[in-house]
């Protein structure tokens, strides 16, 4: 990216309640996942708790640029995707804590959230599972006959996996509405990018495909909003599916679990003086968007949701044991129970169906 | 009723549910121009057009997962796997995707989608092309596993697949493709899953088929009554996910003994589950050991020697059964 085009960008901050609300909602994710990594802490959250903190620009420049109708998928780092989609962050933090009241009901956690009423299609643990699964919802798009687009979220590691090229052979075949961003975080967990793909210049990773591709600057939320928004255009008009590469960094390791070995205090301070939050509130101060006042009340609305949403995901009851087997099926025709399916307890139990019952009187 | 081959009768039931639902639609490998390795689909290209008849590159993982993808809005995939032995290239999609995205997203969306491919060894395929994996996909909770053994199960099944709301793993067998059977032709036939087929009645033994082994099970069944006086109910069970247990359990009590015939490896397989089960359940009815036809424990061979004493036949059924009545 040259000088020249990060400026024309730099010219088009968007309408001032816009601006505002982009750098609430970064400001929102932030606050989130600091709060997560704390109830991580506390052990009120278990398993893996991958948080975004450094990658805010990426999620609210490309999220913006959908339309309500379009659909978002993710990976396992996913919270944020969640959040900016619209899901309510009550919801986010009671699927962390396992909770009934959760937005998978307690039986994903922090790698699958979803929210089909907003469109968020999910976040995916395994890594590059959910290229296909997107392009898919493309398919479908395509089919009804909707100008509805997918924009498909992925990390720098994805770009290594099978499906990769799989599907993005496959958008390309078939001409389907669908931007694949790769949030190039800089590592596929520890290994450094350099360390894991021959090809440092993830943008054009896809053009052997039919896929072009283009980079953004993931630090810049105006800058991500800009090229992700010209992507999903041409995906939407001309049916042409686009990579868009969107360098960033997270802040925080590749999970809870991670000891950071792999890379340098300095190098992680020297992008935290890129901070996209900080970075973006500037940039609103400046051009007379907002002032000092505004941003501190943004984050402090931002740290009151938060703490909503664990006071929330406090009270929110654990699904009830008798639900363990709750939506393994979709109960109908042929599968009339889950008994049916678990043969090794032939009794009563939740879910079964009343014409068996009714059989067995 | 019409005569039809299997692979006619699945011709008929893709027909039949793409005239009734419009989200019904096709892709695979080599399903549209050339009509279908095994000619499964074919001429649907032609009355469908390649919007709903569409031709894949040769990307299993992604196939599937883009099934994963259109079934979550609402239309109703069905994927065709030339054969059973390429699904493991799409494992992850079947099992962390398709089965599972239902309940690890709380029951807000579903997956209405069927994953057809045919299995079995007998053409010297050697040790890639050979597999049976119905075992495998019985093991995945979220999934449901059809095992059609002719031809008028193979349309009843395929059609009430299809409508669905649960993703099916629907296996098929290479060596089933040619054969005859009467097939209701109402367009509303269908089959439910989890009822079993008693393929013959008998008293004294029950003899469990799985896929293509009910066929072999009926053969040794008619040779038994023949030859040696023994009376043998041959159950196949149509669907292992759900699976009538019921059925079974109620002949072995009537029988006291039973025979597992798959093609399938032993350990882990169809047989060693069932036989589990039906000593849970049935154990006290038991005259004799719960047996078990599979075929052999090692990648199947190429030489045709090999192959064919590598997998079950009749006589190995026979001499299962008989055993069983301290005969042999």
């Amino acid at each position: 990216m040259t000088i020249e085009q990060k400026q024309q960008h730099e010219q088009e901050l968007p309408e001032k309640a816009d601006a505002r609300e982009w750098l609430h909602a970064m400001a929102v994710i932030r606050r989130f996942e600091e709060r997560a990594g704390e109830m991580y802490a506390k052990a009120k959250v278990g398993g893996f708790l991958h948080l975004a903190i450094g990658e805010e620009a990426t999620i609210i420049g490309s999220v913006r640029a959908m339309r309500d109708t379009d659909y978002l998928i993710s990976t396992y780092r996913s919270h944020g995707h969640a959040l900016a989609r619209g899901t309510n962050p009550n919801a986010v933090m009671a699927e962390l804590f396992g909770k009934e009241g959760g937005c998978s009901r307690g039986r994903g956690g922090s790698m699958h959230m979803f929210d089909y009423e907003r469109r968020f299609m999910g976040g995916y643990g395994i890594v590059g599972g959910n290229l296909p699964i997107g392009a898919g919802h493309a398919l479908a798009s395509d089919y009804k006959g909707t100008d509805d687009a997918t924009l498909c979220v992925f990390g720098d590691g994805a770009s290594n996996q099978g499906t990769f090229g799989e599907t993005m052979n496959l958008a390309a075949l078939w001409r389907l509405p669908i931007v694949f961003m790769v949030t190039n975080n800089q590592f596929g967990m520890g290994t450094a990018l350099e360390r894991h793909s021959a090809v440092l210049d993830l943008a054009r990773k896809a053009e052997g495909y039919g896929i072009p591709g283009t980079q953004c600057d993931g630090m810049d939320v105006v800058d991500t909003h800009h090229t992700i928004a010209g992507a999903i255009e041409r995906a939407r008009s001309e049916r042409q599916p686009m990579l868009v590469e969107a360098v960033t960094y997270r802040f925080r390791g590749h999970s809870m679990a991670d000891p950071e070995e792999y890379r340098t205090k300095e190098q992680v301070e020297e992008w935290r003086k890129r901070d996209p939050i900080i970075a973006f509130s500037q940039r609103l101060i400046d051009a007379g968007l907002i002032d000092e006042g505004d941003a501190d009340e943004i984050d402090k609305e931002a740290l009151g949701i938060v703490d909503e949403a664990v006071a929330f995901a406090d009270r929110s009851p654990f699904p009830p044991p008798e639900s363990l087997y709750d939506d393994i099926y979709v109960l109908g025709d042929q599968v009339r129970g889950w008994y049916s399916v678990d043969e090794r307890s032939a009794g009563v139990h939740r879910g079964e169906d009343e014409r068996d019952l009714a059989e067995e009187d | 009723m019409a005569v039809m081959r299997y692979r006619e009768a699945l011709n008929a039931a893709l027909r039949e549910e793409m005239q009734r639902d419009e989200d019904v639609f096709l892709m695979g490998e080599d399903i549209g121009v050339f009509n279908g390795a095994f000619k499964v689909t074919n001429g649907l290209l032609e009355e469908f057009g390649d919007r709903r008849v569409r031709d894949t590159p040769i990307s299993e993982n992604s196939i599937v997962g883009m099934g994963v993808g259109a079934a979550m809005l609402g239309l109703r995939p069905v994927v065709e796997l030339m054969t059973v032995n390429f699904s493991l290239l799409a494992l992850d999609q079947i099992v962390n995707s398709a089965a599972h995205i239902h309940y690890m997203f709380g029951g807000q969306v579903r997956v209405p989608l069927v994953i057809r491919m045919p299995q079995g060894a007998g053409h010297q395929l050697g040790p890639t092309h050979s597999h049976c994996f119905e075992a495998l996909y019985l093991h995945v909770p979220g999934l449901l596993v059809a095992i059609p053994s002719n031809a008028a199960d193979a349309k009843g099944l395929l059609k009430a697949a299809i409508r669905d709301d649960n993703p099916v793993i629907f296996i098929e067998h290479e060596y089933l493709y040619g054969q005859r059977g009467d097939v209701p032709d109402d367009e509303d036939f269908t089959l439910d899953f989890g009822r079993a087929r008693v393929a013959r009645e008998g008293d004294d033994i029950t003899v469990v088929g799985i896929s293509r082994m009910a066929l072999t099970a009926q053969k040794a069944a008619e040779h038994l009554a023949d030859e040696h006086d023994i009376s043998c109910e041959v159950i196949d069970p149509r669907t292992l996910r759900p699976l009538d247990l019921d059925t079974i359990v109620e002949s072995v009590r009537k029988t006291n003994r039973c025979v597992i015939v798959e093609e399938g490896w032993p350990h882990g397989g169809v047989g060693a589950n069932l036989a589990a089960l039906v000593q849970e359940q049935a154990f006290d009815w038991l005259d004799a050991p719960v047996s078990r036809v599979t075929g052999a424990d090692l990648p199947m061979p190429y030489s045709k020697p090999l192959e064919q004493i590598a997998f079950p036949h009749e006589p190995q059924v026979v001499e299962a059964v008989r055993a069983l009545f301290g005969d042999v």
